[in-house]
């Protein structure tokens, strides 16, 4: 277990030697340089070649025949969703969270697999021919419509990230070990998301002037509910029905979810039921004892509801091992609920100096940010770390400024620096600070 | 087959989807179909059903139901601690309750009708929440063992922290980072 220490990351502008060279176009002439060296994998090259055991057994007997559903290789049986670690016979088994595994994966898409789950009652088993979706309340004609009515409705397709409100959570007190970069940052995931405007279904509807909000229910054993304002609802709010080209997931809410791009992912209600056209907030259990933001004073943040400006560096991660000094590519995400990534920067020297990372196009708004920076380890101990920044110039903070703000127990919408320690030996730990 | 239409009152801009006519597929809910779904109870108690209970009535039920997860009493359980914790939210310890915590007495009740117990929601009959939500209002301290909850009275019950909560939508307040 690491030792409680001074935080890496400070806002010193001395460049150290080992860093990231902050005119990256130099570095990659450098590395061009190095011509014939390939960017190396973090895992082993093997030695030798296998000119001995040609041909291999399965070039020499057919393949296996078709399947329906394809899944992934057995030898890719290690990557899957981080389970809740719990006592046996825990009582609600079902009300939680299973995480992503970031460093296990690439791209910006996360496959429906494994994209990450939160519930409060467990994943229900609805049929979609028995489960209607009601819209009442402020409305001049409260509306029922069933499933097969909304899938004949105009859609549109939008890539965009899901993150729940507390990822990354146990940054605030970072107490503990940070483990694999999958439990650290891994309630967040991006997928291509299918569905109606909410607007044309409200437009049906008919929206009374007097309302300003609306509440979202679920048909969960929880009944989970959610306030939302109605301006964000007109605006960019999906009914949504496929999840990267099929139909939703049951945890991610078969048959039919709200989507609220960039906000709180507790507000993308899954296995909708219910509309209700309101004047002001409900005040429901989830945004009045939960999903509010303790303060040191003793007072709480309410209704903050969107995402904050985030990037954490997935490769290298906890897990991997860097084999020798040579080049890498220092890889990871970055997102913002605002809209666009603007920029990333990637620190090698604890924060020291940072040089720009190159952003994958193209860069979507409220969607996970792919960036990749080639690095030169040296060999020796570094810390890498990334810092992004949104279209509206928001700047990802360090955890030192975010807990000055907000405390240590504020739980939610934690979304500082956090770092990577390489080791002399290659070891690498993901960690907070 | 209708044609998307934009609408015209709302302006386009890149990142919003046009708004699409449909085809108009919603039928007509009826008031008794909304009255059976509308579970939703806001502060001032609008839609609090008929039916009362008191603390000392929750009692019996509460040892039955809910204190194999929240404990007896409502502290030590598996889950969440549902009494005390007044005064510590400021310290390194802060327990967030009903009593040191919660807003709202009335959500108190929407909750527990909607999703408690844990294994069997939608159960529990509407004197049943009465009673419940006055048995752990009582144990923080808020009614008293024999203080009559219903539609009336439940939204006068005025939680501790309910001032201590800051609006922060459409803006947080400038407090933190760069």
């Amino acid at each position: 277990m690491r030792r409680r220490h001074e935080p890496h990351i400070t806002d010193e502008g001395t460049p150290a030697s080992g860093a990231i060279r902050p005119h990256r176009r130099t570095f990659l002439t450098q590395g061009a340089l190095l011509a014939g060296a390939t960017v190396g994998g973090l895992v082993s090259q093997t030695s030798g070649s296998r000119a001995a055991e040609f041909p291999p057994e399965w070039r020499r007997r057919p393949g296996r025949s078709f399947v329906a559903y394809g899944t992934p290789s057995p030898f890719e049986a290690k990557v899957g969703r981080l389970l809740p670690v719990r006592p046996a016979g825990h009582p609600t088994p079902g009300a939680g969270a299973s995480f992503t595994p970031l460093e296990q994966l690439h791209g910006i898409i996360t496959p429906n697999g494994l994209h990450y789950e939160r519930s409060h009652s467990g994943v229900p088993d609805i049929d979609p021919a028995r489960h209607e979706l009601i819209v009442h309340g402020l409305v001049r004609r409260p509306l029922v419509f069933t499933v097969d009515a909304l899938l004949r409705y105009p859609t549109v397709s939008r890539v965009y990230f899901l993150e729940c409100t507390g990822n990354s959570l146990a940054g605030f007190p970072a107490t503990s070990p940070a483990g694999p970069l999958g439990r650290m940052h891994g309630l967040i995931s991006c997928a291509e998301w299918t569905g109606v405007p909410l607007a044309t279904l409200l437009d049906e509807a008919g929206v009374d002037p007097r309302a300003r909000w609306m509440l979202a229910e679920g048909i969960d054993g929880s009944g989970m509910s959610r306030s939302l304002p109605l301006d964000k609802a007109m605006d960019d709010v999906l009914v949504a029905l496929y999840q990267n080209g099929e139909r939703l997931r049951p945890e991610q809410g078969y048959p039919v979810r709200l989507f609220v791009p960039g906000f709180e992912g507790n507000l993308s209600v899954k296995w909708l039921h219910r509309i209700k056209v309101t004047e002001g907030p409900t005040y429901t259990k989830d945004e009045t004892s939960k999903y509010t933001d303790l303060l040191p004073d003793g007072r709480a943040l309410q209704f903050t509801l969107r995402m904050d400006v985030k990037s954490t560096i997935t490769r290298p991660a906890t897990g991997l091992t860097m084999q020798g000094p040579g080049l890498y590519e220092v890889s990871g995400l970055a997102w913002s609920g605002t809209g666009r990534i603007r920029r990333v920067e990637v620190s090698a020297d604890g924060g020291k100096s940072w040089a720009d990372a190159t952003l994958q196009e193209p860069v979507l708004p409220r969607a996970l940010t792919r960036f990749r920076l080639p690095w030169k380890w040296p060999g020796g101990p570094a810390i890498l770390a990334s810092r992004a920044t949104d279209e509206r110039g928001e700047v990802q903070p360090t955890r030192e400024q975010l807990v000055a703000a907000r405390g240590l127990r504020s739980v939610n919408h934690y979304n500082a620096i956090s770092i990577c320690h390489v080791g002399g030996d290659g070891q690498v730990t993901s960690a907070w600070a | 087959m209708v044609l998307a239409v934009l609408a015209i009152s709302r302006p386009l801009n890149a990142q919003r989807p046009s708004t699409l006519e449909g085809p108009g597929l919603g039928r007509p809910a009826t008031p008794s179909e909304i009255a059976a779904v509308d579970l939703s109870i806001p502060p001032d108690g609008t839609g609090l059903p008929a039916g009362q209970g008191t603390a000392r009535e929750g009692a019996a039920l509460f040892g039955r139901l809910c204190a194999s997860c929240h404990g007896p009493k409502g502290v030590g359980g598996p889950n969440d601690r549902l009494a005390g914790g007044e005064g510590s939210l400021t310290s390194s310890q802060p327990i967030k309750t009903i009593g040191s915590y919660w807003q709202w007495a009335t959500t108190l009740f929407d909750y527990t009708r909607r999703a408690m117990p844990y294994g069997a929601p939608m159960s529990l009959k509407d004197s049943e929440v009465y009673a419940l939500t006055a048995y752990m209002l009582h144990l923080n301290g808020i009614v008293g063992e024999d203080e009559v909850l219903d539609a009336t009275t439940l939204p006068k019950v005025k939680m501790p922290n309910r001032d201590n909560f800051i609006n922060a939508y459409p803006d947080r307040p400038r407090e933190r980072s760069r």
